[in-house]
């Protein structure tokens, strides 16, 4: 396959999902079998693109038939790759979990064509080499985030929803605000023609503060401290499926951001940025885990964690050697499986148990024990034992730090790994171990009872589990491919070469 | 000019901002059309502002000689088109909420993130309290 179909096809699979699902408005069992045929397709079509990248190869093509600065690019590097992969993995397995217990509520209420506008949205982002372009895929995002979030119409949602959808139109617009001094002081908008201009412009300062003000965009994205509010106040009120797939992908978008400006068109060496970064990252890991202590909700406990282990990754970026850039894409990747899966436990927790709500359940381990060596494998790897996903991700993270002399952060990140255990550990006393309550006994019943329900909501969890055992036991190959990606990022080269093509050349006449 | 439309966009991102962390959700949507608007003009601004000449291709030429930089007005117009439907929606959310609530005050929604202590009972927490939301009544 050419560079242009592998890299429109991931697009043009939710495009087409959209389209399908509102045709079919009346009809919600052809919605749930295009959904799903849809995301598989995203998914195959994301492995074919990850195949082509596998060996380093930066694929790019230009919309419209316009020659590089001027149209909009389409890049697929190792790290988008692979980001577009887990997107695909993720909504297969959400969108199987998604068919389960009361799916005809939510599919009356549009939740298919919401459901692949945001995949749409999120592949867009991780593929576009332009940064008008990301504004756009991420407004994409946002609105079908949005819809999704208000599903259910419940007052708790709509509550949520208006702090959700505040705090996200003020940083979306931020980001665009910060695209236009960038374009005011460029003259561009091709990311990789930015990589090229940026360092031969004479007010570096100036750069270093756009640098910032998209560190805060972008943060206010990937809920960092102090612009995570919007994520605790809203993330626990949708309902199970919805808040697994935007916890896997909404906040992680950000991270990917960050990710990408900061290696490819601002540089991580300049001014400030990175110890701003690495103090952040600290501050977010502690915040989120202590959070996380005090809450006694599963999900508000879960949607704490995100905060924290976003922190972890921003850890990666700050130290910004070759190894930690490296680190975070594993984190990224780690993190995004291990997380969707502990809030799809979160519903079977809800579903079994007979609420979210700890102090009300228990008891799940003694009428139900293979749920509960299902949901310690994700939890313990959240908390980074050996031998999961998250023990090699930490290892890798913490070790980088440690090389280049920042102790004190790697202090940081290993303490809230202890305190994400503590959390892990209460939410394993409390819903598995200790006496079921009369209600709880009885939901539990209900689950046993219903097997639809249960094949549909626990094939996901074991999928996504058992890719946590692999990346943890099979380690080698996972942590070779992220410092791979790590090193193409940080070399940035060979993307501005296969946007712009080789030689020296200047996008357009530009007086600053 | 320039200084002039930058001077604008400052007082606009001034005035969006003292709206938006107002208590009043009506405020809030309305600081937010703003902010959208503070964008556009920068993204305006940033094309540089020097002639008025449109930019188009005389016949017969191949290419654009002098007018005005066309790049600017198309990322204004996906910006509006991308707002106004986000307002659009805003508003309709905000609308239901407040419905819901009968109150415009972002204090008393507290639903998702309750207090701790005790409960109030539903009926107590949706009727409007008197005397606690003024600003909320004045505006509309």
């Amino acid at each position: 396959m050419n560079a242009h179909l592998l890299l429109s096809l991931p697009i043009i699979w939710p495009l087409l999902g959209v389209a399908l699902c509102c045709m079919l408005w009346s009809r919600p069992r052809a919605q749930r079998i295009t959904s799903l045929v849809v995301s598989a397709g995203l998914l195959l079509s994301s492995l074919a693109l990850l195949a082509a990248t596998w060996d380093g190869t930066v694929l790019a093509t230009q919309f419209g038939g316009w020659a590089a600065p001027f149209g909009i690019s389409f890049v697929g590097d190792m790290l988008s790759a692979a980001m577009v992969v887990i997107t695909g993995l993720m909504a297969v397995a959400v969108g199987i979990y998604g068919l389960a217990g009361d799916a005809e509520a939510r599919e009356a209420a549009f939740y298919h064509p919401l459901y692949q506008g945001l995949l749409l949205g999120v592949t867009g982002a991780f593929l576009t080499g332009d940064i008008f372009n990301l504004y756009v895929w991420f407004e994409v995002m946002l609105i079908s985030s949005f819809g999704l979030l208000a599903l259910g119409g419940t007052r708790e949602q709509l509550d949520a929803g208006v702090k959700y959808v505040t705090l996200n139109l003020v940083a979306t617009t931020l980001f665009l605000i910060c695209v236009a001094f960038l374009y005011g002081l460029t003259g561009s908008l091709n990311m990789a023609d930015l990589a090229r201009i940026l360092p031969t412009i004479d007010n570096q300062g100036l750069v270093t503060t756009i640098a910032v003000l998209f560190l805060v965009a972008f943060g206010s994205k990937a809920a960092v401290f102090p612009l995570f509010f919007w994520l605790p106040a809203s993330y626990h009120t949708a309902s199970a499926p919805i808040v697994a797939i935007f916890a896997a992908l909404l906040t992680k978008v950000g991270v990917y951001a960050i990710l990408r400006s900061f290696t490819l068109i601002f540089d991580l060496s300049l001014g400030f940025t990175a110890p701003v970064i690495g103090i952040v990252a600290a501050l977010t890991m502690v915040t989120g885990v202590l959070g996380a202590a005090a809450h006694f909700d599963v999900r508000k406990i879960l949607s704490f964690h995100i905060i924290s282990q976003i922190g972890y990754m921003l850890l990666g970026i700050a130290v910004a050697t070759p190894l930690a850039i490296g680190g975070a894409i594993l984190y990224v990747i780690h993190h995004i499986i291990v997380k969707a899966n502990l809030f799809l436990l979160a519903g079977v927790i809800n579903r079994a148990g007979g609420s979210f709500e700890l102090k009300e359940v228990g008891g799940l381990y003694k009428t139900l024990p293979w749920l509960g060596v299902l949901f310690l494998v994700p939890a313990l790897s959240l908390a980074g034992l050996p031998p999961l996903s998250g023990f090699w991700s930490k290892f890798v993270v913490v070790k980088a730090s440690l090389d280049a002399g920042h102790a004190l952060l790697a202090a940081t990140a290993l303490a809230v790994g202890v305190l994400t255990l503590y959390s892990m550990l209460k939410i394993w006393n409390e819903a598995f171990w200790k006496a079921a309550p009369a209600a709880s006994t009885a939901a539990t019943e209900r689950w046993l009872a219903d097997t639809g329900t249960r094949r549909a909501m626990l094939t996901p969890i074991i999928i996504l589990a058992a890719i946590t055992m692999t990346i943890g036991v099979v380690a080698e190959p996972f942590i070779a491919f992220s410092l791979r990606a790590g090193e193409q990022l940080l070399d940035k080269s060979a993307y501005v070469e296969a946007v712009l093509g080789p030689g020296p050349q200047r996008s357009a006449e530009w007086q600053p | 000019m320039e200084p002039v439309f930058a001077l604008a966009f400052g007082v606009l991102v001034a005035a969006s901002t003292y709206l938006i962390m107002s208590r009043n959700v009506l405020r809030i949507v309305l600081g937010l059309l703003v902010l959208g608007n503070a964008a556009n003009l920068s993204i305006f601004l940033a094309g540089r502002m020097g002639t008025r000449t449109p930019p188009l291709v005389p016949e017969g030429a191949t290419t654009l000689v002098g007018g005005a930089n066309p790049l600017p007005q198309a990322l204004i117009l996906t910006a509006i088109v991308i707002s106004f439907a986000l307002i659009a929606f805003t508003v309709i959310l905000f609308e239901s909420a407040h419905r819901r609530f009968g109150t415009l005050d972002t204090e008393a929604l507290r639903d998702a993130e309750p207090k701790p202590g005790p409960k109030p009972a539903p009926a107590a927490a949706a009727a409007p309290v008197a005397g606690d939301v003024p600003a909320a009544e004045t505006v509309r």
